[in-house]
């Protein structure tokens, strides 16, 4: 046995793969002792984002079946392209494009989430095995982490945000015109209705509930003490943040919940259910 | 009521080493701490365990158990079935010294590479003063007790040999980010941190905050608030000009870059 001489000897080259099978580090050949099912969550995550992808993609550039009077989908929302009758809020400035309208929107959202904190843990874990789990070695040779083009851009993240907010705005309004029935009469309900509105709560929940969000209100701060307004609002963001994650994944659920629906509406598989 | 408790122990040191055997009586209540220690009185007087206040506070008895980074003396037999074998190996990130001893002195290193906290000018009564609310924020960080687990189970230097140089890891991010929100701070190290603390090497898969046996919430209320904090500093063209118009808040003023 080695004594603490071990210490002079640290010093040496090492192979730039030199993780926890280095030279200096305790010989275990295992990548991980953990006995638990560490691979469960990075596994789900995996199945779960992918079938979204899958299916968010296939929507975004179908380019039908998104507005069912009066209700749009909120991959559509708002619809600028050349979109069909009653779709258009806020007109058709890219009339022209000749894809899906989609495909002009949903860069935002999708940029607010592939740089968004917690998505970032999730798909490198999940995605990237950087690293699969806690204590679990990963399988890359070299790590450069967020140093580096492209990575280097989830420093935009805060900018996705400010057109986050602006995509909850967007949805909030079209929440509201769901309070009406075919015919554009107001005061009318029906589950579409329903579910736009729990959508849009989650989207402001998740939007809220953002790092940067509590960064920007307050977070940057180094003396709460003088501004008491803004201290407040960061104590308030904070405890959403808490449950960002949360929000993150019911709010990929009811978004894609709610363009499914439309979508069926808009197929004519089934009549909306009117509440009122 | 006591049983027997199957255990692996990692001994060895860098020369090479394996997992031995050991099957030790434990009773009701007796953490893995307790355990190993019967170990070592009864079976194995040369097994080396670093250790000290029995109580989660001194950070010293640092090892992995089942695979899992955690404090010897906070994980309670209880936690596992009595027939289950619990095995307990040296932290993997660190260069092991002996059986369950490794070499943290990397954490030390980084330590000194950490600009000391650096206050202004006293006040005309001779006092320095700074508001409730204040203090408040960073005291979450200053419950740290320094075991080095964050450091042991973050993958860009347990997964990466040669990131060791270029970065500080969790526990130091804490501090930078501990220091950046000081009400009386002076010194500005938001581009030290991005650069020869390698914060950008993070990629925020918060293991640091799973592991840490104070249950600081290192990645969101440190590393992403010290990332923003980067981000204003480097890359934000809109913070940039804000500063340059003057309509930027004035919070940072005072302060000089290290």
């Amino acid at each position: 046995m080695a004594s603490t001489d071990a210490r002079q000897s640290k010093v040496q080259s090492v192979p730039s793969s030199a993780g926890v099978g280095g030279p200096t580090r305790a010989r275990i050949n295992a990548k991980t002792l953990r006995t638990d099912r560490w691979w469960l969550t990075p596994l789900a995550t995996f199945l779960v984002f992918f079938a979204f992808i899958v299916y968010a993609t296939f929507r975004a550039f179908y380019g039908h079946d998104y507005y069912s009077a009066p209700y749009l989908s909120p991959f559509y929302s708002p619809c600028l392209g050349d979109c069909v009758g009653g779709a258009s809020d806020f007109g058709r400035p890219f009339q022209a494009f000749p894809l899906s309208a989609a495909l002009i929107v949903l860069i935002f959202p999708l940029g607010f989430r592939l740089t968004c904190y917690y998505y970032r843990k999730a798909y490198y874990r999940a995605f990237w095995l950087s690293p699969p789990a806690c204590a679990v070695a990963e399988p890359h040779q070299k790590y450069s982490g967020e140093t580096r083009f492209p990575l280097i851009l989830q420093n935009v993240h805060r900018y996705f945000w400010y057109a986050a907010v602006v995509v909850g705005v967007v949805l909030t309004y079209d929440v509201v015109l769901a309070f009406r029935n075919e015919q554009d009469e107001w005061g009318h309900m029906g589950l579409g209705t329903l579910l736009m509105l729990v959508n849009v709560v989650l989207i402001w929940l998740y939007t809220l509930s953002c790092h940067s969000c509590r960064h920007a209100v307050g977070g940057r701060l180094r003396h709460f003490s003088k501004h008491p307004v803004r201290y407040k609002m960061w104590t308030f963001v904070s405890k959403l943040n808490t449950r960002h994650a949360q929000f993150a994944w019911y709010s990929l659920f009811s978004v894609a919940l709610v363009d499914l629906y439309i979508y069926l509406l808009a197929a004519n598989v089934f009549d909306d259910p009117r509440f009122f | 009521m006591g049983y027997d408790l199957k255990m692996r122990v990692w001994r060895g040191d860098q020369s090479g080493g394996e997992l031995g055997d050991y099957t030790v009586e434990v009773s009701e209540g007796e953490v893995v701490l307790d355990a190993l220690h019967r170990v070592q009185a009864t079976q194995a007087g040369d097994l080396a365990i670093r250790w000290n206040c029995k109580a989660g506070k001194c950070g010293s008895c640092s090892a992995e158990i089942n695979g899992k980074p955690r404090l010897l003396c906070m994980t309670r037999l209880s936690d596992f079935e009595e027939s289950e074998t619990i095995t307990v190996t040296p932290m993997r990130t660190f260069p092991v010294i002996r059986d369950l001893v490794t070499d943290v002195s990397y954490n030390y290193e980084k330590a000194k590479e950490l600009p000391y906290f650096e206050p202004p000018p006293r006040d005309s009564d001779g006092k320095r003063r700074m508001a409730q609310i204040d203090v408040e924020r960073g005291q979450e960080f200053r419950k740290c007790i320094e075991c080095f687990l964050c450091q042991n189970t973050c993958h860009v230097v347990r997964d990466h040999e040669d990131n060791k140089p270029a970065f500080a890891g969790p526990r130091f991010f804490l501090r930078y980010a501990e220091l950046d929100m000081h009400p009386l701070d002076t010194h500005d190290r938001r581009e030290l941190a991005q650069g020869a603390a390698g914060l950008g090497m993070c990629n925020i898969t918060k293991c640091c905050t799973e592991v840490c046996p104070e249950g600081i919430k290192i990645t969101d209320n440190a590393i992403i608030p010290m990332k923003e904090r980067v981000a204003d500093k480097k890359f934000d063209p809109l913070v940039w000009l804000g500063s340059k118009i003057g309509i930027r808040n004035k919070d940072n003023d005072g302060r000089t870059e290290v």
